[in-house]
């Protein structure tokens, strides 16, 4: 029997881990690359945005997979708008209740999370076609995995540009900051930086991969011809 | 000049904190419509479009929301009626000229989604610009987003002859263009002043 691709994924822990690795948002599908870069310039940014985009993701996944069939098809985009940016509204006032210097510092990048495509495309091809502990589960791994891409950039960029983490000073007063790093440029070059990375190391797999491949062919030849 | 002109509102927007290279707004198109010199220009025209439009649009509302005291539903009612603004002028454009609709086309439903769009709409309430300076800041950001989406296709356009690494392929390498370009558009931060 043919599986019907629009069947409900079955509960596992690559539900969980599809955004944290394999698809992470940021670093692999390439998506919501404008909050990663406009406010990982200090790592508590980038901690204070992870952590935002994650409660959107999860309560309005978790809410387009409660309606998923209450919602008529042709208007089900703009439904899904709707939610996340109710969400949306509720961090932003939750952020200017909590602390109002984090509030300036991330300023209009909190209101913006409502065009962030992670959430949109989670809540279009997952949540509206899974069950609501699947969507849970799985829009909890996104917002991990896109936590774990903005402290990368944040913590990288506050490091080498002001030459502190978290606030806490790490190389005493001679250090001379690259403040290049904090201001735009800088968020270009790292996530650049990361995307190299992360494509050499790939290359290497590849490259040991078809190394052991091949030897091993002609160990069997070896071993057959005595 | 006065941080209040209008010339200065639109440099402002189009030079000093450009949309795109300052301040991290529409990346996406940025990097994934910047292949072709003619793609990006025509995407740019689309895009100075609806700014014009969702910028007056959003100022209308954020007028009545204000009357009523409903501060709150702007976000909301900001993202519906960019969409539906969006819908609006796709079908205007398709009844009147068709010539107009095919080469911008494609890209109109795309734009929804820009957070350049929702971030003018945003930026322009908090400064509080009265509605002559809105269209000068709107204005601004378009010709500011076209012109780092156009300076962005050629060089990509020159790259793709360019013998570059195996590794250094795609969207690392626009980056790292991007990154050079807003250093260069960095220079212009001292022009206000």
């Amino acid at each position: 029997m043919m599986k019907d691709p629009r069947a409900p994924e079955a509960l596992s822990w690559s539900v969980f881990t599809q955004g944290i690795w394999r698809d992470n948002p940021v670093f692999v599908m390439l998506l919501g690359l404008c909050p990663a870069l406009a406010v990982s310039n200090t790592a508590s940014n980038a901690l204070a945005m992870g952590l935002a985009t994650t409660f959107v993701l999860l309560c309005s996944g978790v809410l387009v997979s409660l309606l998923r069939k209450v919602i008529p098809k042709q208007v089900r985009i703009a439904s899904y708008i709707i939610v996340i940016a109710t969400f949306v509204t509720i961090v932003d006032y939750a952020i200017q209740a909590i602390s109002l210097e984090l509030y300036k510092a991330l300023g209009a990048f909190i209101q913006l999370i409502v065009v962030n495509c992670i959430i949109l495309g989670r809540a279009e091809a997952y949540a509206s076609k899974n069950h609501v502990i699947n969507a849970f589960v799985n829009a909890l791994g996104m917002g991990v995995g896109f936590t774990f891409a903005m402290l990368c950039l944040g913590v990288v960029r506050e490091v080498l540009g002001s030459g502190t983490l978290f606030g806490v000073s790490l190389f005493g007063p001679d250090f001379q900051p690259w403040a290049v790093f904090v201001l735009p440029p800088g968020g270009f070059f790292i996530l650049a930086f990361w995307l190299f990375l992360f494509a050499v190391l790939k290359k290497r797999k590849q490259v040991r991969m078809a190394g052991r491949q091949p030897k091993s062919e002609t160990e069997k030849e070896v071993a057959r011809a005595t | 000049m006065q941080p209040d002109s209008l010339t200065f509102i639109f440099l402002d927007a189009f030079l000093i904190n450009n949309f795109v290279l300052a301040m991290f707004l529409g990346l996406c198109p940025f990097l994934g419509v910047s292949g072709k010199l003619e793609t990006a220009s025509r995407m740019g025209m689309a895009v100075v479009f609806v700014m014009l439009v969702s910028s007056t649009c959003a100022f209308g509302i954020n007028a009545l929301l204000i009357r009523f005291e409903l501060e709150f539903l702007r976000l909301i009612c900001y993202i519906a009626v960019i969409a539906s603004a969006v819908q609006l002028v796709e079908m205007t454009i398709k009844k009147f000229s068709p010539v107009l609709f095919r080469s911008l086309g494609i890209f109109l439903p795309l734009i929804t989604t820009n957070c350049a769009i929702l971030g003018l709409a945003l930026f322009q309430t908090n400064r509080e610009y009265d509605f002559i300076q809105c269209l000068a800041y709107s204005l601004g950001a378009g010709a500011g987003f076209t012109l780092a989406l156009i300076l962005m296709a050629g060089l990509r356009e020159k790259l793709e002859l360019a013998d570059t690494p195996d590794v250094c392929t795609g969207a690392a390498l626009a980056l790292t263009l991007g990154g050079l370009l807003s250093l260069a558009f960095m220079g212009f931060a001292g022009l206000g002043g």
